[in-house]
């Protein structure tokens, strides 16, 4: 039931109104508006229940094991979100003068902005930009702004893996540029004859992941920095991947000019049902000029905002205010209860896990896309031979998975593997969890062979079954309307 | 170790399940060069105890003042169920809902969320969010570029009383796919001169931008703005205030056939200041531009058994389908926001926010009242304007600000630098949340403030110079 048909005309919530409706002087009546906007009239029982009971109808990590790959789904720790709604931090209005009321908070985020340089090995650090696609686009947006600095303004490409997310070549394609493909070879690395051929003059930068999206290390990573580099081009890290090597390789390190971190993911800032997230860009270098404002400066007794007349060739601002602070403040706890010490194990232990998943899964008769690989945080099983056999596919598993309580992995990503799902189990979960998973996903295979149709119709436990997407896109219902 | 839960025996057996020695031997497709030696500016780790006790001074060293500025921000109460809600670790811990089956809470909120923010906007369809209002703003002209079936101009008509921050983000967004924005003046009204367009006339554009309120708190000729646009073939963008949407003409019923996007920052819908994020931008379409929609959108439809169930859709347009040719390289959406926001016009309701929108136009109204009486401050344009008004001081804003900061007031926004044709003007906004002692304190500490300075400019400086607008 939808909260628009628990209203009643008429039913007024008095204790969120603010005093009896006041004098309506001064607005002439051209403006004001004739009618009145189709919002619910409910108690604040009726609200406070609906909402709470949507809520039980959604899968979290505080309620199931979330093995999404390439999304990081770990703990999200209470603590940080306590600590970040604070009332200080909340009631500081973003003009509110720093000098005399935003020393706190300035603090905070400076600090951050020098973890993440030396987590990455970069030289320069801007936490505004929102969320990853809009960290990928900065990033993409200042390889932009160098080029033309130099004068160097017939670069018209970005170089982007085929396994790589979608939003690279869709940021690429946002800063004005032309996406080109690069193919992956057999063992998942970037196919080097064909990214030597794609090299030239008209190459802007490569954007990476590294791992990869196919869950390996990319082990050619200084060879492939050296190629794109020789020929005038910058490469972009994106930081999609990072749980799996905190504190253990810096991006820098690698030959990477500019990088965004998900700190959604790796800072394990809550994913909120999609947002909001935070993707703050570190550059080396050659980047250093052109990092989106604001940033934080200090200058050993105050902290400020470095805007245009500090940073006159930035490549401007990318939020009305400073970005997503109350998320940025929630990754600067998480990464001061972790510690220097606490970063390397992140990665230590989500390739433990990961690594231990794969083994047991193949142990029990799932093929991996790449067995002869190290998995890094995450790794991919093709479900190719279950889906010709016994005609169920990766996507029958995943909804299986469903019924057992199970959130399932990324399926049909990257699009390289045929019926593949990508799972990544974090280092925040439990071998029993883990051990549980891999019982689970065996049962699902020998439901498939004996009795596929449990699978192929599968959930049936959950509050509805498969949606029928065809009819959402083709009779688009986008929005209630009373009934007449 | 931190959220980690291994035990030793752990380890040993799953190395052992593995087949390697250590978990360094994991590692061993890296090259050693490549491996870090140490994070040298990353501090010891801290237990949550140690944590909190520095975050609480942090954020006690930020103070709680006592706020006049708006500015894109505005400090409403927000009710205590909102974020009650909002933080359930099934809303908060949540991923987006691309396994429909599994988050039809999200999904079903998102639909409600969608039919809200349509019906208050006057509008057709609404998406699922974008990061603020700034950035939607940029994503609703590049947008109005594809959609304008009538012009294939990539020029935007841009007013100057369009908040100067947005305005810079909407630049830095869309200088490099070959938009231009033409930048419009204000009269000395304090908004756009309708018959000042006519400048304009035969010259081609994609859309014309109406900000209502605009960034000076003064309503714009809204019905009149929009024809315009219509009439030389541009799409009419409103970005618009939601909390003002409760009591003014939303922009589905601007002029004669309505604006086409309307788009504006979620932020007085149940987000803390906190700032300056995360807030959320709005972004609503008239039906036959729903293909161009940037970002989520969530469909009503019905599972194999019949029953109603809620999925995204028209997923073609995004990304991780398109690629390099989506509407936009947008991912997220800003999901907690959207929630909060639900929550919060679930819980007031139409009645509830029209009657914050009055409280805020009526302190507004009370706040320059009681500030014009004092001498030395006169309001600086007399058109109608909502819950935000410009004022003109006789000494330099910033310093007048700064000394009310002292005293712990945040007196408003000084727009000294982005208009200083208007002198020494600073922007001030009294919402809901202020009381009439609140005002009386602000009003003398200002006047104490500037009677301090006896030498300072004498007060008919006030009024502005011919040709200053």
């Amino acid at each position: 039931m939808l909260i628009f048909e628990h209203s009643r005309s008429g039913r007024i919530n008095a204790a969120q109104n603010p005093g009896a409706q006041p004098a309506y002087d001064g607005i002439p009546d051209r403006f004001r508006r004739k009618d009145r906007p189709q919002l619910p009239e409910v108690s604040e029982l009726e609200a406070v229940r609906h909402y709470t009971r949507l809520s039980q109808k959604n899968f979290s990590i505080d309620t199931q094991f979330y093995p999404l790959g390439s999304c990081t789904m770990k703990y999200n720790p209470r603590g940080c979100n306590t600590l970040a709604m604070l009332p200080g931090f909340l009631a500081r209005h973003p003009q509110a003068p720093t000098a005399t009321h935003g020393q706190g908070v300035l603090a905070c985020l400076y600090d951050l902005q020098e973890i993440l340089k030396d987590v990455t090995g970069m030289k320069g650090c801007s936490l505004t930009p929102a969320a990853g696609a809009q960290g990928e686009f900065a990033g993409v947006a200042m390889i932009r702004a160098y080029h033309d600095a130099r004068g160097d303004s017939a670069r018209t490409e970005i170089l982007v893996p085929d396994a790589a997310h979608g939003t690279n070549p869709a940021t690429a394609v946002m800063c004005g540029y032309e996406a080109r493909e690069i193919p992956t070879d057999e063992n998942g690395d970037v196919d080097m004859a064909a990214l030597k051929a794609a090299v030239g003059p008209h190459t802007a930068g490569i954007m990476l992941t590294n791992p990869s999206t196919l869950g390996v290390f990319e082990r050619r990573i200084k060879e492939i920095a050296q190629i794109v580099h020789d020929a005038g081009g910058l490469l972009y890290y994106d930081g999609a991947n990072l749980n799996a090597i905190l504190g253990k390789v810096k991006p820098g390190a690698m030959g990477f000019d500019v990088v965004h971190l998900n700190l959604h993911k790796t800072f394990s800032t809550p994913h909120g049902g999609g947002g909001p997230g935070a993707g703050p860009v570190v550059v080396g270098e050659r980047l250093l000029p052109f990092l989106p404002i604001p940033m934080v400066g200090y200058d050993g007794h105050e902290y400020r905002w470095l805007e245009e007349k500090d940073c006159p060739q930035s490549i401007g601002r990318l939020s009305a205010h400073s970005g997503n602070t109350g998320i940025l403040l929630r990754a600067y706890i998480y990464a001061r209860m972790l510690g220097s010490e606490g970063m390397e194990r992140v990665a230590d232990y989500a390739t433990l896990n990961a690594n231990y998943l794969m083994a047991r899964l193949q142990a029990v008769g799932f093929e991996a896309a790449f067995p002869e690989r190290r998995a890094t945080h995450e790794f991919i099983l093709t479900l190719k031979k279950e889906a010709k056999e016994w005609g169920t596919s990766a996507r029958d598993f995943a909804k299986r998975l469903l019924d057992y309580g199970f959130h399932a992995p990324t399926t049909y990503f990257p699009l390289l593997v045929p019926e593949c799902l990508l799972i990544e189990p974090t280092e925040t979960e439990s071998r029993e969890t883990l051990d549980a998973f891999v019982d689970v996903l065996a049962k699902i295979r020998d439901e498939a062979q004996q009795t596929p149709d449990v699978v192929t119709g599968a959930p049936h436990t959950l509050p509805v079954k498969r949606l029928d997407d065809v009819k959402a896109a083709r009779e688009l219902d986008l929005a209630w309307k009373k009934p007449a | 170790m931190p959220f980690i839960p291994h035990t030793e025996d752990d380890v040993k057996a799953m190395l052992a399940a593995i087949g390697a020695d250590s978990i360094e031997a994991l590692f061993d497709e890296i090259p050693a060069e490549l491996l870090a030696k140490g994070l040298p500016k990353v501090p010891p780790g801290m237990s949550e105890m140690a944590v909190s006790r520095l975050m609480h001074q942090r954020a006690a060293q930020d103070g709680m003042p006592l706020c006049f500025i708006g500015a894109g921000a505005y400090d409403h109460h927000i009710p205590a169920a909102v974020w009650e809600i909002a933080t359930r670790g099934e809303f908060y811990s949540a991923y987006t809902p691309y396994q429909a089956e599994a988050s039809q809470g999200t999904l079903q909120l998102l639909y409600e969320y969608q039919t809200m923010m349509s019906s208050l906007t006057g509008m057709d369809v609404s998406n699922a969010s974008l990061y603020d209002g700034a950035s939607g703003l940029a994503e609703a002209v590049l947008m109005a570029v594809r959609a304008n079936r009538k012009s294939r101009s990539r020029r935007i008509l841009m007013p100057a009383t369009v908040h100067p921050l947005y305005r810079k983000v909407v630049q830095t967004i869309v200088q490099n796919q070959g938009i231009e924005l033409v930048e419009l003046d204000y009269s000395g009204s304090g908004n756009i001169e309708p018959e000042y367009l006519k400048r304009y006339a035969g010259e081609e554009f994609a859309a014309l931008v109406i900000p209502q309120p605009n960034f000076f708190g003064v309503l714009e000729e809204v019905d009149a703005l929009t024809d315009w646009a219509h009439d030389n073939n541009a799409l009419a963008i409103g970005l618009v205030n939601p909390t003002v949407m409760a009591v003014l003409t939303p922009p589905g019923q601007w002029g004669r056939n309505g604006a086409d996007i309307a788009v504006g920052e979620g932020q007085p819908l149940g987000a803390p200041l906190s700032s300056g994020g995360p807030y959320f931008g709005f972004i609503t379409c008239k039906q036959e531009h729903v293909r161009q929609m940037p970002g989520r959108i969530v469909g009503r439809t019905v599972d194999l058994d019949g029953r109603e169930g809620f999925t995204l859709t028209l997923q073609a347009r995004e990304q991780h389908i398109r690629r390099a040719k989506a509407t936009s390289n947008i991912c997220s959406n800003q999901g907690l926001m959207v929630t909060a926001a639900t929550i919060y016009m679930a819980l007031v309701g139409a009645e509830g926010l029209a009657r914050v929108a009055h409280a805020c136009h009526a302190n507004t109204r009370a706040l320059v009242e009681r500030l014009t009486h004092i001498e030395c401050v006169e309001q600086v344009f007399s058109s109608p304007y909502f819950h935000e008004v410009v004022l003109r001081i006789n000494q330099p804003a910033g310093e007048v600000l700064r000394a009310l900061a002292v005293q712990d007031i945040l007196g408003g926004y000084d727009l000294s630098a982005d208009y200083p044709e208007l002198g020494n003007a600073i922007l001030v906004c009294a919402t809901e949340t202020r009381s009439e002692a609140d005002i009386e304190r602000y009003a003398q500490h200002l006047e104490r403030i500037l009677s301090r300075r006896k030498d300072g400019p004498i007060c008919s400086r006030l009024v502005p110079k011919e040709g200053t607008l």
